[in-house]
């Protein structure tokens, strides 16, 4: 593998890295605060990708991105009203069975509705631009993905630990009933998490679909265990690890498609998975909980 | 209540299970149509649906012994999954069928054969290419010819341009792709040609990069890449973008318009495939009647023109149904029978002037065709380059 | 033997040969009710492998996902020692087959109960680790593993084993529907057994309180273990009918997909009843042909086209059926009851008293 092919290799990691850190994000606060596996999250995620097809039917890309990610916002906040809220004193089980219910059904719907070929996903022409650099070359989106994605991240440390409502995040994190005692609203908190977790889901999306220019039904099932993956790798609850889990993931997944273990790519994710659960159950970056494994 | 509602329903169910199965009319002819509506090769399926469709109102009787029947399409969908195709073809055979027509994809048709050998009745597959469908069966037989020809003929057109270093991509698990691209690889090298590198990619895979990386740093001239209509377009632009000039080549799933029109026209140029069919060729009056007649159909109704990918170029599998249908049709009459049986030896006879050109089986089920035509992308369209046999 | 007791036994006599008749009608003719068949045939290899998940998660408290991976590797030593030899370079076609596997072959019943055997192996060593886990991280853990197991049967250094990628066909199909059934029958019966012993009574303290379980003397690892092993095999056994049953496979078979409509039925049979798996099994199988109405756009009410109707309509009316048992009706049909000819009887024998009560309520 010559130079340049490494850095090309390298470049693809850091991209799909990038898309896979905003999407775990979403699990890792869900998780850090109900204690929940939300399977869903990997859906919403796609069906984010068909609302923006639709958006840019009509609109151009500046006023169809936001339209997106409210319509991923909403979809996030309903899903965690319907299905999570009623079942938050029911046994674990059934709050697991509620998210992969959600998650068949978003599936099923979305082949309902779009049929399970692939859509073409829409161009948006300034993130498609092709630039090359002494060897390498790629369009824009696959530079601007990790760009974006640190500087989100970095405003999302400062929301969680500067502001009023990351501090009652921390605080439900950390002890649901105490916090409830304290008087801050938990379930607007909760409802919090899910917002944010969405509206980064949904700025994923557009990066991902647009380097890979296909949606389907089951685009984001796979990608979004991995990403729960790269959230556990990464020590759940804590956002800098689910990054860091991602990226890993991300570049580790581009090197074994190189090296032509395609079909080992999804199965390393879950071994890299079952490994950390076994050696170091808190993750890289989590904080050690008795309770969890 | 919760309990009795579930007894009521399970009732129910029990009573619908009993009543499936129809009972069949006296002057009706059954012919299965077993295609992809939905899934990886959904496109290819629906065209070839619409051909059926199409065929049947050209012709919508058959005379056996005298008696005129009419014919009635049964059309199932295979979903484009090897375990629902058993499922579907256990559908037909249940509801009665004397023949089928389809399927498109060569891994369907390899699943569903056995269901349909065991209860005799004969397939006749339009565009499945792979020479296992007709090979491990009796009752599957074919109009179009097969993957090793058709391999060999893209290696030898490769040869031929003076190509000497390919890049093979192909589908795992993918029957027709790897069929394919191993034929490809045979024959290529075999004429002194170098494959510099073969990748794989999975099914329903949409980001390329990492294997297209390699692809470029093998140097290849032309990237051999059979593979289906939603792969395609992803290939071509994201080759593009990775600054991979080679020229694209591949099967006869890539002659197909939607390709174009989603890879975008300037990324699509150049781009080389065979297939079975071409509508420019009016050498035949069969071909250029087809031709006429079906344009028409298409354009009378717009969700057809839609269906058929956006416009109203005729792909090869449409016509390779067409022919599957007459074919079909042909041998219940000469058979004289409606029994499985009796029609799959009376096909085994058959001689039959189709719009791909003269059909009859050998010993195999398989069609004896020995030209490909093979098309070039020009100016965001199909341009006919030349015909290749091969002994 | 009391009165109710021979009521009871002449009724399940009754059913029993009503049941048969029904069968024996379908077999008669099979050719003609070969869609019928095969949905009965498709319920019952669906029934076991609830059951088996039903013993894990509603009886043991594990909630495991890992069952399209064990089914795998009982459908692929089902089918790789099952297909005729003479068959087998035509299956192989693409890179050939190990030569010591070549003229290698069992009888279907023994090689599904060596693939039960494999998967049972595979779940032995999987568990020694993945048990120890809790609720989802056990569930994400075991559903990773499958999704292991998958690669693995279609990585190409297996080709010549499993064929890879390209699946296996030409498995010989049951001569008849009473194989099947019977086997069926006998998975089911045989983890009943488990279930009423007192390994089964061990299984379900831990399921309601593991702490209080192992202060009882209850070696919680070692229970586990078993109930893992032993629901694995029977995963693997009926994952080698389903291969037998479908005649052709590939790995794109058991995806997660697959181990989501098996929890499908058993959260609609009610977590923690045989009985109630058996019967969503039916439902959800039966349903699934007898509501494919709702995926025909063709279909009318009345004359008037539904516009709703059209392909996949059905299984977002399944998910969304799903979702309301969840919310809703947390119980099943069965909750963690089992079927008695009583529990019949008292459904309508309700139904009178409430309407005689309700008055003119309609």
């Amino acid at each position: 593998m010559s130079a340049i092919t490494f850095a090309q290799h390298l470049l693809t990691g850091i991209s799909l890295g990038g898309a896979y850190a905003l999407i775990a994000i979403g699990y890792t606060m869900v998780y850090g605060i109900l204690r929940l596996i939300n399977f869903a999250h990997g859906d919403i995620f796609m069906i984010s990708g068909y609302f923006m097809i639709f958006a840019m039917a009509s609109f151009p890309w500046y006023i169809a991105i936001p339209i997106v990610l409210i319509g991923t916002v909403i979809l996030g906040v309903v899903i965690e009203k319907v299905a999570y809220r009623p079942l938050r004193s029911a046994p674990r089980m059934s709050i697991m069975i509620s998210a992969i219910g959600v998650s068949y059904l978003l599936q099923n719907l979305a082949t309902y509705l779009f049929t399970a070929i692939p859509k073409a996903y829409p161009e948006i022409p300034f993130l498609k631009k092709i630039f090359s650099f002494g060897g390498i070359s790629a369009s824009l989106v696959t530079l601007v993905t990790p760009i974006l994605t640190i500087v989100l991240v970095i405003l999302l440390i400062q929301l969680i630990n500067h502001t009023k409502i990351g501090m009652a995040m921390r605080a439900v994190s950390k002890d649901t009933e105490a916090s409830r005692l304290m008087g801050i609203k938990v379930d607007s908190t909760i409802s919090m998490t899910f917002i944010i977790g969405s509206f980064l889901a949904g700025i994923g999306a557009v990066l991902y679909f647009t380097d890979r220019m296909t949606v389907y039904p089951y685009s984001g099932s796979l990608p979004g265990l991995k990403c729960f993956v790269a959230a556990v790798l990464g020590g759940i609850g804590s956002i800098p690890g689910a990054v860091i889990g991602g990226f890993i993931i991300g570049i580790c997944e581009t090197f074994l498609v190189a090296l032509g273990y395609s079909t080992f790519s999804d199965a390393f994710t879950f071994l890299l998975l079952i490994v950390i659960l076994l050696v170091r159950p808190t993750g890289l970056f989590g904080e050690a909980a008795s309770d969890k494994v | 209540m919760k309990k009795r509602l579930a007894t009521v329903v399970a009732a129910l169910s029990l009573a619908a299970m009993m009543t499936a199965g129809a009972a069949a009319d006296d002057n009706v002819v059954k012919i299965g149509v077993f295609e992809p509506l939905t899934g990886e090769n959904g496109g290819g399926g629906v065209q070839e649906a619409q051909a059926a469709e199409y065929a049947n109102e050209i012709r919508p009787t058959v005379t056996v012994d005298g008696v005129e029947y009419k014919v009635e399409l049964d059309v199932v969908d295979n979903k484009s999954d090897k375990t629902e195709a058993v499922t579907a073809a256990q559908k037909l055979v249940s509801d009665g069928v004397s023949a089928v027509i389809g399927t498109y994809g060569s891994g369907c048709a390899i699943a569903a054969g056995p269901t349909f050998a065991e209860a005799k009745v004969p397939a006749i597959g339009a565009s499945c290419t792979n020479p296992q469908v007709t090979l491990g069966c009796d009752y599957y037989f074919r109009v179009c010819f097969l993957d090793p020809f058709q391999g060999s003929v893209m290696a030898q057109y490769a040869y031929d341009e003076g190509i000497t270093k390919v890049a093979v991509i192909s589908q795992l698990g993918d029957d027709y792709s790897a069929g394919l691209a191993n034929f490809f690889v045979k024959k290529f090298t075999e004429l002194g040609g170098q494959v510099v590198t073969e990748q794989q990619f999975q099914t329903n895979q949409s980001d390329f990069k990492a294997i297209l990386t390699e692809v470029k740093a093998s140097e290849a001239e032309a990237i051999f890449a059979p593979s289906s209509i939603t792969t395609a377009p992803l290939l071509i632009k994201q080759a593009r973008e990775l600054g991979i000039e080679a020229t694209f080549m591949a099967g006869d799933t890539w002659y197909n318009s939607t390709i174009i029109e989603n890879a975008g026209a300037d990324y699509a140029e150049g781009m080389v495939c065979s297939t079975f069919f071409d509508e420019a060729d009016t050498s035949s009056e069969v071909t250029s009647n087809f031709v006429a007649g079906y344009k028409e159909w298409l354009n009378a109704d717009s969700s057809r023109i839609e269906k058929n990918g956006g416009n109203d170029a005729i792909v090869g599998n449409s016509a390779l149904l067409f022919d599957a249908y007459n074919v079909a049709c042909d041998a219940i009459e000469a058979a004289g029978s409606l029994d499985g049986e009796a029609i799959k030896e009376a096909l085994a006879g058959i001689e039959s002037e189709g719009v791909t050109g003269k059909i009859t089986f050998d010993e195999n089920g398989d069609a004896e065709k020995d030209t490909a035509y093979i098309d070039i992308v020009e100016g965001g369209a199909f341009k006919f380059l030349k015909t290749v046999t091969v002994q | 033997m009391s009165k109710k007791t021979t009521r009871d036994l002449v009724l399940s006599i009754l059913l029993a040969g009503l049941v048969c008749a029904i069968l024996a009608y379908f077999q008669a003719d099979s050719s003609a009710h070969s869609y019928a068949i095969s949905i009965i045939e498709r319920s019952v290899i669906y029934a076991v492998v609830a059951v088996a998940m039903n013993l894990l998660n509603g009886f043991t408290g594990l909630f495991s996902l890992g069952q399209a991976g064990f089914m795998a590797i009982g459908a692929y030593v089902t089918a790789v020692l099952t297909i005729p030899v003479e068959m087998r370079q035509s299956v192989y076609y693409m890179n050939g087959i190990a030569g010591w596997l070549e003229n290698l072959s069992l009888p279907m019943v023994p090689a599904m109960i060596l693939g039960g055997l494999f998967a049972a192996g595979a779940a032995a060593l999987i568990g020694i680790p993945v048990l120890r886990l809790k609720s989802d991280y056990l569930a994400i853990a075991t559903l990773g593993f499958a999704e292991i197991i998958r690669a693995l049967l279609a990585a190409p250094v297996m080709d010549k084993i499993t064929n890879g990628s390209y699946g296996l066909n030409n498995i010989p199909g049951f001569k008849n529907m009473f194989q099947p059934i019977i086997l069926a029958a006998v998975c089911i019966a045989i983890m009943v057994l488990l279930i009423n012993s007192s390994y089964g009574r061990a299984f379900k303290a831990i399921r309601e309180d593991d702490v209080a379980a192992e202060a009882m003397g209850i070696n919680l690892f070692r229970h586990k273990e078993l109930s893992f092993v032993i629901s694995s095999f029977f995963t693997g056994m009926a994952g080698g009918m389903l291969a037998v049953f479908m005649r052709s496979i590939d790995t794109k078979t058991f995806q997660v997909m697959l181990t989501y409509n098996i929890l499908l039925i058993v959260v609609l049979g009610g977590i923690g009843s045989v009985t109630g798996s058996i019967i969503g099994s039916f439902l959800i199988n039966g349903g699934q042909e007898w509501l494919r109405f709702l995926d025909d756009s063709s279909f009318t009410i009345g004359g008037a086209a539904i516009p709703l109707f059209k392909p996949g309509f059905r299984m977002v009316i399944y998910s969304v059926l799903l979702m309301v048992v969840v919310l809703f009706w947390r119980r099943g049909i069965m909750g963690t009851s089992e079927f008695t000819w009583d529990g019949l009887f008292n459904l309508f024998k309700r139904k009178k008293n409430k309407k005689s009560s309700a008055g003119g309520e309609v």
